[in-house]
């Protein structure tokens, strides 16, 4: 392992200018997680391997995980420390190099056990960050699951020969109904954390929202402020999520909003993007159902019809900018080491996650959906707004009913599932 | 008085989504709603009910765990003789395989749930059920 390249780092490198394809997927049995990572590095695109984890690993609770595996009982994921060090040099043993890169994608708060694993293994990349792995994975306390973030960014930033990547989940909070500023507020951040901590290799998200011109506007804004915020170009490139939340349950449907994200990846010039599948509203998906999603999302990039006719609304890119930059520098004012800054931000719900149950969340501003999709304040809650910002984007909602929280919950899914009953062409439906 | 409901979920779920929707709906239905929030453990489920003493539990769950992790949820609640016969039902998405979905229905009902609801039955019919059980219970 010493003196082995940097094989993420380097295969992200040299993929410019085409769109790098990657899964979520992970099983429990180590034979069929080894047949899924190994047919997904033999198809046509540009591909990285991934290896989720399952829900006990990330809760650390282990025993069920051993359990799991003696039992031979379906898991949500991979249990990496639970497999063991030999396990998983096997798994991956002839897969991994700078053609075919393997990250690690946990939804751990506290994975000092997981990174310890990733390093022993030979694998050299992660994801996640002390927000976005916090908020939406359980009850574990902010400030401890910072602290522990701190740690596993010095694990990787301590092997000085090679860059270890770590991508940022702050453009996916809770799924859907955030809206964009905020997720580029806490993937930047995240990002400034992971650098602060000797990380040398990083990467930005977001995740596709509700409409596709808000949502391309946002993926601009995101790298316009990563360029404002982050440092050398090379060190960092911006990965998009296909939507997070409620999900088409039509073949048709899933397969429209997939391709719908591969448009707002083009058109926004994301380097990476992570795909769903046609089962996402179901259930964990098969070795196949990744494939199909893979192969389809390469295809859907170099197919010309895919690149957005549309101009942008003018000022739509410079109003998130905006809001995302006040955000930002609201937060590093608060205190000059980030991982203080972080917490006093939440604490004083000057940052805020709509509609996010973790304790150290204020929980007071509120999100909503317009009638074209577009993600809008609906309650800034505490968070210091300017009041031209305010203006643009508020109104004070009533509380919400379980009825109206699912149709915004399910805009996304309505829209596909009924659009593609009938064979139309993709951009039809985009109102501007 | 009005009837209660913990609402919880497993140790290892930490999906909001389901738990805040759920949760508006018993208020709606007029059940004071003790929310537990996202990876509750076997024991906070316990003191819950013990602090509470709801009128039900309602376990919601999707990550695809709820096979395992609710039925030992269900054994430790059941074998405590004060919450012996406290009504506890569970839905969601309760495995990974759609396909098993009914066969762990079974299994969770035998482990002492009062009703499960996989994805293939009606959350409308759950509420009815909670409220007649709130109409005996009152
Ligand atoms: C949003 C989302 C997330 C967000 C959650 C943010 C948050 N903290 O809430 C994020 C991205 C963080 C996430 C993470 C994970 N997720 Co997720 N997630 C989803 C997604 C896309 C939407 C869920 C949602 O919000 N639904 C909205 C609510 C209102 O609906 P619902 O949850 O389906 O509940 C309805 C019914 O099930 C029913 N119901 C629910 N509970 C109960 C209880 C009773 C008593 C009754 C009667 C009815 C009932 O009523 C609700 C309304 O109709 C689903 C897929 C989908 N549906 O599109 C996957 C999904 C649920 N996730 C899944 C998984 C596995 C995970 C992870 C474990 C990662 C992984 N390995 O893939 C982690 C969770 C980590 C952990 N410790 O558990 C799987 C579960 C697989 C399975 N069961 O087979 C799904 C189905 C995706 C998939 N196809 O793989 N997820």
């Amino acid at each position: 392992m010493e003196n082995s390249p940097s094989y993420f780092h380097e295969f992200v490198q040299a993929a410019k200018g085409d769109l790098i394809v990657q899964p979520r997927m992970g099983f429990c049995a180590f034979s069929k997680m080894r047949e899924g990572l190994s047919r997904v590095k033999n198809i046509e695109a540009a591909t990285i391997g991934t290896i989720t984890l399952d829900s006990f690993t990330r809760t650390g609770d282990f025993a069920s995980a051993a359990k799991a595996i003696k039992n031979n009982s379906a898991l949500n994921g991979y249990p990496i420390v639970s497999h063991g060090k030999a396990r998983n040099q096997e798994l991956i043993d002839g897969l991994i190099g700078t053609d075919f890169p393997i990250q690690v994608r946990h939804g751990c708060s506290k994975p000092e056990h997981i990174f310890k694993a990733i390093v022993e293994t030979g694998i050299d990349a992660s994801e996640g960050g002390p927000i976005s792995y916090c908020f939406p994975y359980g009850k574990v306390p902010l400030k401890e699951s910072i602290r522990s973030w701190q740690t596993c960014s010095e694990i990787f930033a301590a092997v000085e020969h090679k860059k270890y990547h770590l991508e940022s989940f702050g453009g996916c909070m809770m799924g859907q109904l955030c809206p964009p500023s905020m997720l580029i507020a806490i993937t930047v951040v995240e990002a400034l954390f992971f650098k602060r901590f000797g990380i040398r290799s990083y990467s930005v998200s977001l995740t596709q929202g509700s409409n596709i011109l808000q949502d391309i506007a946002a993926l601009t804004a995101l790298r316009l402020v990563g360029e404002k915020y982050l440092g050398p170009r090379e060190d960092w490139h911006v990965v998009y999520y296909t939507f997070m939340g409620k999900f088409p349950e039509t073949m048709n449907g899933a397969r429209a909003i997939m391709r719908d994200s591969v448009v707002v990846a083009k058109a926004g010039q994301a380097r990476r993007l992570i795909v769903k599948t046609v089962m996402e509203a179901h259930q964990i998906p098969t070795i196949d159902d990744n494939i199909e999603a893979l192969e389809l999302a390469h295809q859907d990039f170099h197919d010309p019809s895919t690149s957005l006719s549309q101009e942008i609304k003018p000022g739509m890119v410079e109003a998130i900018f905006e809001e995302a930059d006040f955000l930002i520098d609201l937060l590093l004012n608060l205190d000059s080491k980030i991982e203080i800054a972080i917490d006093v931000a939440f604490k004083k719900g000057y940052w805020d996650v709509p509609f996010c149950l973790h304790p150290n969340n204020n929980n007071s501003a509120l999100a909503k959906l317009n009638n074209e999709g577009f993600i809008l304040w609906a309650n800034a809650g505490k968070i210091p707004f300017p009041n031209h910002i305010i203006r643009n984007n508020f109104s004070k909602e009533k509380k919400l009913s379980s009825s109206e929280l699912l149709m915004m919950l399910s805009f996304n899914q309505f829209k596909y599932d009924t659009f593609n009953q009938a064979e139309t062409p993709v951009l039809q439906h985009v109102s501007c | 008085m009005k009837p209660r409901a913990v609402l919880t979920t497993i140790p290892s779920d930490s999906h909001n989504w389901n738990l805040i929707y759920m949760q508006l709906l018993l208020e709606e239905n007029d059940f004071e709603v003790i929310n537990l929030g996202a990876c509750t453990t076997y024991e906070e489920v316990e003191q819950a009910c013990l602090e509470f003493k709801p009128t039900v539990i309602v376990v919601s769950t999707v990550n695809g765990h709820g096979y395992l992790e609710g039925k030992t949820l269900i054994e430790k609640i059941r074998a405590r003789p004060e919450l012996a016969d406290l009504p506890v039902y569970i839905g969601g998405k309760l495995s990974t395989d759609k396909n098993m979905s009914y066969l762990y229905s079974v299994e969770l009902e035998q482990a002492g749930y009062s009703g499960v609801y996989p994805e293939s039955r009606k959350t409308a019919d759950f509420i009815s059920e909670l409220k007649a059980l709130a109409k005996k219970a009152a």
